[in-house]
Formats: C-alpha cells, structure tokens, sequence
C-alpha cells in the first residue's frame, strides 16, 4: 500500500482521516515494510469497518493484517450499544474463537530427542486431523447443549484435563451468555462427528522448543526458560462454528436494509446488537466459543495421552488458551470513563495488560500470554499484554504470520513431498494426511511472522517475551 | 471459485466443481451416488452462496465429495441433483475442508459473450 494515503502519528502507526460516511479513523500499525506490502484491499476495509454504527475510536488493523470478507483479517472494532451499535458476523469470521493454547512439559530437547519420531507417529494417530476424519466421542442432544453452554469446564467435567487449566483459559474455560437454543440443529449435526478434531488448512498442533526469550522476568512468570519444549494447538470451533457463521452472516445480509442499517459491503452484514438478531447472533457465537474451548481442551486432553505413554514423567500443565476471532463484551476506558463495549477481534488476539482483572493471580504482574503462531517450517512466538496495548486497540494483538500467497500460487511453487523431506533436513517431522495441503502451507507461502511481532511488539501491542521453533507438526 | 457456462445453470454446476477442486482432483470422485438439493434466496448471486453453501453442508455432514451436477434454476429456486462419493482419506487425499462460501469477490453475470459466470471467495 501507498503510505501516502496515512498519516503517520508515529514508527508504527498509520492513520487514516475519516472521510465520506467513516465515523472514525482508521488506524493500521505495521512497520513501513509491512504496510507497503500489505493488500490494498485493508485500506478499503478498514475504512468500511469505519462507517458502521456505534464504532468507538477508531477502526483498526494489526500489523498482520490482509483482505479478508468484510472485515479485514487482523481487523478489531468496538461498537457502544447504547449509540445504536452493531455486532457482525463477517466481524467475527468463519472459525467462531479459533485460537491457538500452548502447553508447558518440563521437557528439554535432550528429553525428546531419541522418542521425537515415536512421538510425532502417536499423536498422528491419536489426533484426528483433516477432512473426513472423525472424532471418538459423540454427543447426544442434551449433551451437546451441555457443551455449548460448558465449554471446556464441560470438557474438564467429563474427564478431559483439570481444574486447573480453566484457570488459563479467556473467560476461565467457559463464556457466559451462550445459548444452545439460537444454534440450529443444522449446525449441531455438522459437530456431531467432530468434538475432538484438529481440522485442516493453516489448523496444527506442534511440539516446539524455545528457542531465544527476550524478557527474563516474564517468561519467568510464565514457566518458560529457552531449551524448554511446549506443546500448541491452533483450531476452532469446526463444523458447528462454520454453519453458525454461515447461516448468520446471511441473516444478517438479508435483514440490515430492514434495520436501516447502510452497508457499504454486502459482507458487513451486521445487526444492532439492542435487536433481536444481534442478541441470536451472540447467543449462538458464545455457544460456539464454548465448542472451541471444549475441542482445544479434548486435544490437550489426547495430548497428554499420548506423552504419559511415551514419556510418563512428563506433566503438560497449560500455559495459556487464547480466542482469535470473537466478539466479546469488555470495559474500556474511552475519553477518560470506563464503557461497556462490544469488542470484534477478527484475526487478532486479546492482549490484557498487567493487573487486568480477568487475568490469573499468577500471571496479572507480567500480562496475558498472547500465542502468536506461525507457519509449520518457521517460529512461533510468546508476548505478553501491555499497558500501552490496552490504550492502543482495546487490549488487541496481532495473530500469526498471514498468507502471503493463495493455495492456488502454492501449489504451483512448491511439491508437499519435497517440503516434507526439506523440514525433516531441517529436524522438522511433519505428518499429514494430504501433501497437496503441506504445499499449500509451504511455509515459504506466509509472511515472515517475526516481521509482524517486531512490529506489535514496537508499537506497543504487546512485548515480545519468547520465540519457539518447531520440532514435530500435525497438520490437518 | 469462479464457474463459466453456457447457462446460468451451467456456470453454477461449474462454481459447485470448482467447489470440490479446492479439496481434491474432481476426477478421482466416482458419482457413486445421488443426492437431490434445493434452495431459494432473493437473487441470483445469494442463491450461489446458498448452493455452495448446500453442497459444503452435505459434504460436512455426509462426509461426501461430489463430481457431477445438474443444476435447475426456475426463478429464485434452485433444484439440484449432484453425484459423488465417500471421502477415502488414503485415496483422495483432501487438502482442505471448506468452512463456507463467502460473498467476497460474489458476482454471476452474463458476460459480453453471451456465456454465465457465477463467482465468490471460499473460505477454508
């Protein structure tokens, strides 16, 4: 993009004046580099988010940022009900509260090294991954009801993990307000085969090792000391939170002419959030933020299976589990008061600051642990929320490298086979079902994610505490 | 995805193939069997969603890939036969599944030529 086109309020950050129907500004953080290669297609978004009713501040993007439906991907946006505000499916995405949680092992790599190709076998077979796998457990009507209001203290109440990992988990494992009744039975029956399953496309799970840590005291506070192996997963909320977006976003299309709500794109398909709709709509979407929260910790709980097999000493306590693409309700200081907001990260991770309320006792001084992955060859990264963040965007972050080419393109520069071999070269196992989907996830086909978290880390987002390479990834 | 027809009809039976080569080589899908769809949406461009949208549903809950399509379109109602098969992991391979057609980048249109093009962004 043309940085002509902002103003520069400083290194990091790009503003865009409000013009024609934009309510607010827009701002993007990213470094030069990282804007001038950004899709011009997030200048457009950002400012569209702009126009929409009861925005508050600004339209932002994170250095991640690229052109998603509607909203930019990296996009967040908080909307006041009581100024006739809005909640948008296309604002949230697809993958209702897909989200990445890293979990701790006590391991070093020395630990793993004589069982890492045992390890990377067992948990390909023990984690069903990619289309047309199937998970063991099946719910019946009122147990999926169950889930949808649980979440993963559901999951920790059928067995799957403890108590403790709640306390890691955003909303303590399980977000008020879901309502299993505004989930319709069409999406229902799209989960019932999939509790438990990894998915597909850019969704992992990884054995990784730290590698460098760039705030001591932090990272102390968080467990994590360099040499250490952690263990992540990235998915969602499957079938179920893919027919709920589906199925609204459509709602939503249909019905905002009605509502007098103007869109300046058909995929800003939005509701009042004071209207019967935006109420449905946030019911269903807290729902299928529980079915995320309960697969992730199913995952975590095949995970540990598997490692108390093959290396019984070790123990997998969970670091932390953050959302990726939520709305939620949150307080925030706007112009000096605290107000009530409705806050979209489509794309981006919350990143509380230190002494945040709704962080663990154990981790308030130093920040909420914000998971940033990347693609399957290259670094992961830990940070930490900041105080600058929570004045910045909401307490937001960036979320991972981003594409910087289609499948299609993928497909065209690279061999699944080839990739496959090359990371092994690397001490890198990947094992998938599809080398065609390995092509497509070449990781030459992502952005440089340390480039994106040097640029959130400087802005003020969030403060770099770790960064971890992979040794084994399951890829759908 | 973008489909090209003679036909409206034809284009959407073309975005639905389109559809299945985004998670395997439509020709490794035998039409073993049958299915009989249908939607209806306020105009053509939401009735593709709703289709493709049809079809990733089926394939999600069936676990189904398709390789055919006969797509009858009266009105604002589309009625639609489309033949497939089991997804077998070991022989086809899937690369992705699809969460959802999108209405980014959603345009069917009669192009200068007189043929159809039915065309919106996946998202997987």
């Amino acid at each position: 993009m043309d940085h002509a086109l902002f103003e520069r309020k400083s290194e990091f950050e790009w503003r865009i004046k409000p013009f024609g129907k934009m309510r607010v500004p827009g701002v993007i953080f990213a470094s030069e580099a990282l804007l001038r290669e950004m899709d011009a297609k997030v200048y457009e978004q950002v400012t569209n988010v702009a126009m929409l009713p009861g925005i508050v501040n600004a339209s932002f993007a994170m250095p991640d940022a690229h052109w998603g439906y509607g909203f930019p991907i990296g996009g967040v946006a908080a909307f006041d009900a009581d100024a006739g505000g809005v909640v948008s499916a296309g604002g949230v995405g697809f993958d209702i509260s897909c989200g990445v949680r890293t979990l701790l092992t006590g391991l070093h790599g020395e630990d793993i090294d004589a069982v890492k190709m045992r390890l990377a076998d067992a948990l390909y077979h023990a984690i069903p991954a990619g289309m047309g796998s199937t998970g063991a457990i099946r719910l019946d009507a009122a147990e999926m009801d169950a889930m949808l209001k649980g979440g993963a203290r559901w999951a920790v109440e059928r067995g799957f993990g403890t108590a403790a990992d709640l306390e890691r988990i955003e909303e303590g494992g399980c977000m008020k307000g879901a309502d299993p009744a505004q989930v319709s039975d069409q999406a229902k029956k799209r989960q019932r085969d999939e509790m438990g399953t990894l998915g597909s496309g850019n969704h992992y799970l990884e054995i990784q090792q730290v590698t460098d840590v760039y705030a001591p005291e932090i990272a102390a506070a968080f467990g994590v000391q360099a040499g250490d192996i952690v263990v992540s997963i990235h998915c969602g909320s499957r079938g179920l939170g893919h027919q709920i977006g589906t199925e609204f976003l459509k709602r939503m299309v249909l019905a905002a002419p009605g509502h007098g709500i103007e869109l300046p794109d058909r995929e800003l398909a939005c509701a009042l959030i004071n209207s019967p709709l935006g109420q449905e709509y946030l019911g269903a979407m807290r729902a299928a933020i529980n079915c995320a929260l309960a697969n992730r910790q199913i995952l975590t709980h095949l995970t540990r299976e598997v490692f108390a097999k093959v290396l019984p000493q070790a123990r997998l306590p969970l670091l932390y589990d953050v959302s990726h693409n939520t709305c939620k309700v949150e307080e925030h200081n706007v112009d000096g008061r605290l107000k009530k907001l409705y806050v979209h990260r489509k794309g981006a991770t919350r990143a509380f600051g230190p002494g945040h309320p709704d962080l663990p006792r154990e981790l308030r001084d130093a920040g909420q642990p914000v998971l940033i992955g990347g693609s399957m060859g290259t670094s992961s990264y830990i940070l930490a929320g900041t105080e600058a963040g929570m004045q910045h965007a909401f307490g937001s972050a960036c979320h991972g490298a981003g594409r910087a080419m289609s499948r299609h393109q993928a497909l065209r520069n690279w061999n699944g086979r080839h990739v496959v071999d090359d990371l092994a070269g690397h001490g890198i196992l990947i094992r998938s079902p599809s080398m065609r989907g390995v092509a497509e996830e070449a990781p030459g086909a992502y952005k440089d994610v340390g480039a994106v978290v040097d640029s959130a880390d400087q802005a003020g987002l969030a403060r770099k505490v770790a960064r971890v390479v992979p040794l084994v990834c399951i890829k759908g | 995805m973008r489909g090209l027809g003679a036909t409206l009809e034809q284009a959407f039976e073309q975005a639905a193939l389109a559809l299945t080569a985004v998670i395997t080589d439509p020709a490794d899908v035998a039409p073993r069997e049958m299915l009989r769809l249908s939607c209806e949406a306020p105009d053509a461009e939401l009735l593709l969603v709703d289709w493709l949208n049809l079809l990733i549903y089926q394939m999600a809950t069936r676990n189904l890939l398709f390789s055919r399509f006969a797509v009858h379109l009266e009105g604002s109602r589309l009625t639609a036969q489309a033949w497939g098969e089991t997804v077998e992991v070991a022989r086809h391979r899937p690369a992705v599944e699809v969460k959802g057609a999108t209405y980014t980048a959603l345009k069917v249109a009669q192009q200068p030529d007189g043929g159809w093009l039915a065309q919106c962004v996946v998202d997987v």
